[in-house]
């Protein structure tokens, strides 16, 4: 067959799939950019004639929006707090699952994977009983040894970290599976030459698994953020923002601009900082790497 | 430290936090076996002293939870079916034919990852009102028939498929398509079924978007339907925790039967990027 005709083929193959994400990823992307510089609101949803370019007014009315800023930073929060937090957790789950010396490993793995998979807000509503002040069994458990019940979900110091504990339940499981893989793919020989020389096991591993685990590493830290950043379904369901706005989100928080109160234009331009600031991240993560 | 008290140290603390990690879903199972109020009390019970499964009869009797889980299960059956073709086929284009920019095209579909999914929801969500298709299922439908994580996922693997078997069959006389089904589809088959659990699970999780495009508490997927029940029933835990449970255990099901396939496809992904 000629190389024309396979060039046909060819679109054929790519046709369907790539019209489809052209048609329903790109073309909303390009509309959400423009819709961001408008007053699209409930008003003009049926009349579309009455919508008017604004500028740069939503993004300058969200400098001023002390709620948007609330929601910035307990995003910000969230990443900062929770993404070491997940995966530290899952590091230390990961080396020690992949030691010689435990058995059992695959029901281990398999109980750490489980919140992974499980819909989220299906657990978010569990974790929201277990945080009952006064029937949850996680003030139990503190009570047995000895600490005062804590208002969980209902006090504004308590709030945020209480999602936070359950986010890093929910996903320490998968960043484990792929430090576990990391850990595989480093030569055994590594470390014999280090007992060699004397290593013990803490110079092991510093000097050769997390060195050897940076670019794992990286991949993690970079869709761990990206997942905290777009944290929505917990804080909607746990604590709806509450209280005092202590959980707000941004996407919770793009979510009732838009779709609670129609104020459209106004949402999409907080989607677009969204956007901004996952891209910016993920560029500063790329340049530490190539730095160091 | 000898090795045996290692071994121990370490067993130990695998335990409690195997323990830590399990228990929210053995109180979960456990409570949704017990009658209205019987998991408020303090302190807390374990384990029903009655058991019963009045909880699963309101879900299915009253609140019609039937419908929200066979929504749930056609919606995330129909997707992935759909989706698996649509993106093996690019992924097979992408890893075996010759066509001018498709590098640049492959490259900018990945960077375009990054791209967060919030911000489309705006403009597709006027775009099904525009089209009346909001609130039905191809409002879901339609936003996930392919995506640029499962072309990319099908291209890896399909690069690794000698060229020599798709010559062979283009000289015996094979159409294009044949050979998509007849080589490429079944030599592509371990990582067709990674890619249906991811996708099968992600629908079937997925809250953001059903709960933007659906209106109808009789189109609502689980999720969706679960959160509005939340609402209603938030002193109802005894009957939360049911409809947690059916909500969870069928994907707990799909985990269990394919875990083999769904762990390989996290560490490749981990690997490869």
């Amino acid at each position: 067959m000629n190389a024309k005709n396979l060039k046909y083929y060819a679109f054929m193959f790519l046709a369907p799939a790539l019209i489809s994400i052209f048609v329903f990823f790109f073309l909303p992307v390009i509309a959400s950019f423009l819709i961001s510089f408008t007053d699209f609101d409930i008003y003009s949803l049926n009349h579309p004639e009455r919508i008017r370019f604004t500028g740069f007014q939503n993004y300058s009315k969200l400098l001023n929006d002390p709620l948007f800023w609330k929601a910035l930073g307990n995003t910000f929060l969230y990443v900062i707090v929770a993404s070491p937090l997940s995966i530290l957790i899952s590091l230390i789950a990961a080396i020690s699952l992949n030691s010689k010396l435990v058995k059992f490993k695959s029901v281990f793995r398999l109980t750490f994977f489980m919140p992974v998979v499980t819909t989220l807000v299906a657990v978010a509503i569990v974790w929201r009983f277990i945080y009952h002040p006064r029937f949850g069994i996680l003030n139990y458990a503190l009570g047995l040894a000895g600490i005062e019940p804590l208002d969980w979900l209902g006090d504004p110091h308590y709030a945020l970290p209480a999602i936070i504990i359950m986010t890093v339940w929910k996903n320490f499981g998968y960043n484990m599976i792929i430090f576990i893989a990391g850990l595989q793919n480093i030569p055994d020989y590594l470390y014999e030459a280090a007992i060699l020389d004397g290593a013990n096991k803490f110079q092991q591993l510093r000097n050769i698994t997390i060195p050897m685990l940076a670019p794992t590493t990286l991949f993690i830290s970079i869709i761990t953020m990206i997942g905290f950043f777009q944290i929505f379904a917990e804080p909607y369901v746990m604590t709806q923002g509450g209280p005092l706005n202590s959980t707000l989100s941004i996407v919770l928080y793009m979510y009732r601009e838009g779709f609670r109160w129609w104020n459209m234009g106004y949402s999409a331009a907080i989607a677009f900082v969204l956007f901004f600031i996952i891209f910016v991240f993920t560029l500063i993560q790329f340049k530490i790497k190539r730095v160091t | 430290m000898t090795t045996g008290i290692k071994k121990i140290i370490l067993t130990a603390i695998l335990l409690i936090a195997g323990i830590l990690t399990i228990t929210p879903f053995i109180w979960m199972v456990s409570a949704s076996f017990m009658y209205d109020g019987h998991a408020s009390v303090y302190p807390p019970r374990f384990f029903p002293d009655v058991f019963t499964l009045v909880q699963y009869e309101k879900l299915f009797s009253h609140l019609n939870i039937l419908r929200n889980f066979f929504n749930s299960l056609f919606l995330s059956c129909v997707i992935t079916i759909i989706s698996l073709f649509l993106n093996s086929m690019a992924g097979y284009a992408f890893a075996k034919f010759r066509f001018s920019k498709k590098d640049k095209i492959f490259k900018f579909l990945l960077s375009s990852m990054i791209i967060p999914a919030q911000v489309t929801m705006l403009p597709l969500f006027l775009l099904l009102k525009q089209l009346h298709l909001l609130n039905t299922y191809f409002a879901i439908i339609i936003p996930g028939l392919a995506n640029i994580f499962g072309i990319f996922l099908t291209r890896q693997y399909i690069y690794s498929i000698p060229d020599s078997l798709i010559e062979a069959a283009r000289i015996e006389g094979a159409s294009e398509f044949l050979i998509y089904r007849k080589i490429i589809l079944p030599l592509s088959a371990p990582i067709l079924t990674t890619l249906a659990i991811f996708t099968f699970l992600g629908v079937w999780n997925d809250f953001l978007w059903p709960l933007i495009s659906l209106t109808d508490s009789s189109m609502y997927t689980l999720p969706v339907a679960l959160a509005n029940l939340m609402g209603e029933h938030t002193k109802d835990p005894e009957l939360m925790m049911a409809g947690s449970v059916v909500t969870v255990i069928p994907v707990i099901i799909v985990f269990l039967a394919l875990q083999k396939y769904y762990i390989k496809g996290i560490m490749m992904s981990g690997i490869k990027g």
